[in-house]
């Protein structure tokens, strides 16, 4: 029984690598995304200019209030009927980016507020601008408050990638159910799936702490 | 140096400055002096716009801001003056991510281009300067208050500016620190270096200006010559803010510096 089960996790190997690909690529792929449109969606936020704070506040309040299933479906098959077609794959980028970034962009913000309102002024006295500000000063510093929550919501989307399966993406849950569907080994193939997304998760916080103790560097004693 | 006229700050329809006019001329020392709520910090905090005017002008050398006209449009302008006006904050604001070196020559470096090989040199000089030579590589937090407060006045130096501001750079200290950055405040001083200060150690404000500024309810009540206003203050009001500073031993404070 347990050998026929390991010859059948070896022999589905290769498929449930390639599926695991998928999972990467959207993961770091709706990250990237996310992230970069999460940190303008704060800028907006924190921005003088009320049209750009509220367009910013309605944005995050649609895409954390409504499930991402539902906003995967939307784009998949509710673009086609308003002649937008995308393809499983970038419809599902697509998705995880804009879902992402609703997330991301709450994290930035609350960081970015959490710095001391000194710390801008030290920067303007020396005559730096809001980007100089942000870059040199400010980002540098929200970074140690954002990292922890950001890691979470990144492991988070590692495994709601698994949702892209019902969009038609070949990714590492669909090639477990397609395997499923042909030799009825539920339990092992469904096993061998979450083994992998533990495994990609680990990884995920293992890089995650490193990268935190990188930028708490000037906190420790030395 | 520095010219201020018919300068007016509103914080919630409280009005805290009423219509200040100031001079300050190269190579002067002015003490600003005055009780809690009287207008002081927030003057000095107009003078390089980290507080916005309601209304009046601030000139400094040839860059004048006007605050009737928005300041948004002034933006690039207001960053030229603050090129020239160093401050030092009275709760230090170091960068905490950045080493004691790195403080010093973020300025220069971002802000002014300057190449890293020239700054480097100046801020280790200048470090050097505010006793903190082999300290450069000291994140902030390993350093005291006293330590802290003498980077951000390296920091402001390296900018190489016309004047410095110092927003009462002692008062975050610890008793026992405050005499080390009273001593580095002094040898700037003695280079005739143009510098506005608001503080409360009178003893320090009385033997280091030429000239004191004395603040009360945002109008200026009185100024002259520091050691007059000092020994022999003319109006009421000052008279009786300088008896209570020394019934309060305030002055002992500065005393060993």
């Amino acid at each position: 029984m347990i050998e026929e089960s390991l010859q059948l996790a070896m022999d589905s190997a290769p498929y449930l690598l390639k599926g695991a690909m998928y999972t990467v690529v959207l993961s770091i792929g709706g990250m990237f995304f996310g992230l970069l449109l999460g940190f303008m969606f704060a800028l907006m936020r924190l921005s003088r200019f009320k049209v750009l704070n509220w367009l910013s506040r309605i944005y995050v309040s649609f895409f954390r209030g409504t499930p991402l299933l539902v906003q995967l479906f939307i784009i998949y098959y509710g673009l086609p009927q308003v002649g937008i077609q995308l393809s499983p794959l970038l419809s599902a980028l697509v998705g995880f980016s804009l879902n992402m970034a609703a997330y991301t962009s709450e994290i930035l913000r609350a960081a970015i507020s959490s710095i001391d309102r000194g710390q801008w002024e030290a920067a303007a006295s020396i005559g730096m601008n809001r980007m100089q500000t942000l870059r040199r000063s400010i980002l540098p510093q929200a970074m140690r408050t954002a990292l922890p929550p950001l890691g979470n919501s990144f492991i988070s989307l590692v495994k709601d990638t698994a949702l892209a399966a019902t969009i038609q993406v070949p990714e590492l849950f669909r090639q477990a159910q397609l395997i499923t569907a042909r030799t009825y080994e539920i339990f092992t193939m469904y096993l061998a799936a979450a083994f992998i997304y533990w495994i990609l998760a680990t990884l995920l916080s293992h890089f995650q702490s490193r990268l935190e103790a990188r930028v708490n560097r000037h906190e420790q004693d030395s | 140096m520095i010219s201020v006229r018919n300068l007016t700050k509103q914080f919630n329809g409280q009005t805290v400055l009423k219509g200040i006019d100031l001079e300050v001329k190269a190579g002067e020392i002015v003490a600003i002096i005055g009780p809690s709520g009287s207008g002081k910090t927030t003057l000095l905090r107009c003078l390089n716009l980290l507080e916005t005017p309601d209304g009046g002008t601030i000139k400094v050398g040839d860059i004048e801001i006007d605050s009737s006209k928005p300041l948004g449009k002034q933006q690039s302008k207001i960053r030229k003056l603050r090129q020239h006006v160093g401050f030092v904050f009275q709760n230090f604001n170091l960068f905490p991510h950045r080493t004691a070196l790195e403080n010093v020559i973020e300025g220069p470096l971002i802000v002014k281009k300057e190449p890293l090989a020239t700054v480097t040199e100046r801020a280790i000089a200048l470090l050097a300067k505010v006793g903190l030579a082999g300290k450069e590589n000291a994140y902030p937090k390993r350093l005291s208050g006293g330590q802290q407060q003498r980077v951000a006045i390296a920091r402001a130096l390296a900018m190489q500016p016309d004047v410095i501001l110092f927003d009462e750079p002692t008062s975050a200290l610890d008793p026992e620190l405050v005499g080390e950055v009273l001593s580095t405040i002094r040898a700037l001083a003695q280079e005739q270096r143009t510098m506005v200060i608001v503080t409360h150690e009178m003893s320090f404000a009385r033997d280091v200006a030429n000239r004191a500024i004395f603040i009360d309810k945002g109008v200026i009540v009185e100024q002259g010559d520091a050691k007059s206003l000092f020994g022999a203050p003319k109006e009421e009001r000052t008279r009786q803010f300088l008896s209570k500073f020394i019934s309060d031993g305030a002055p002992q404070n500065s005393a060993h510096s």
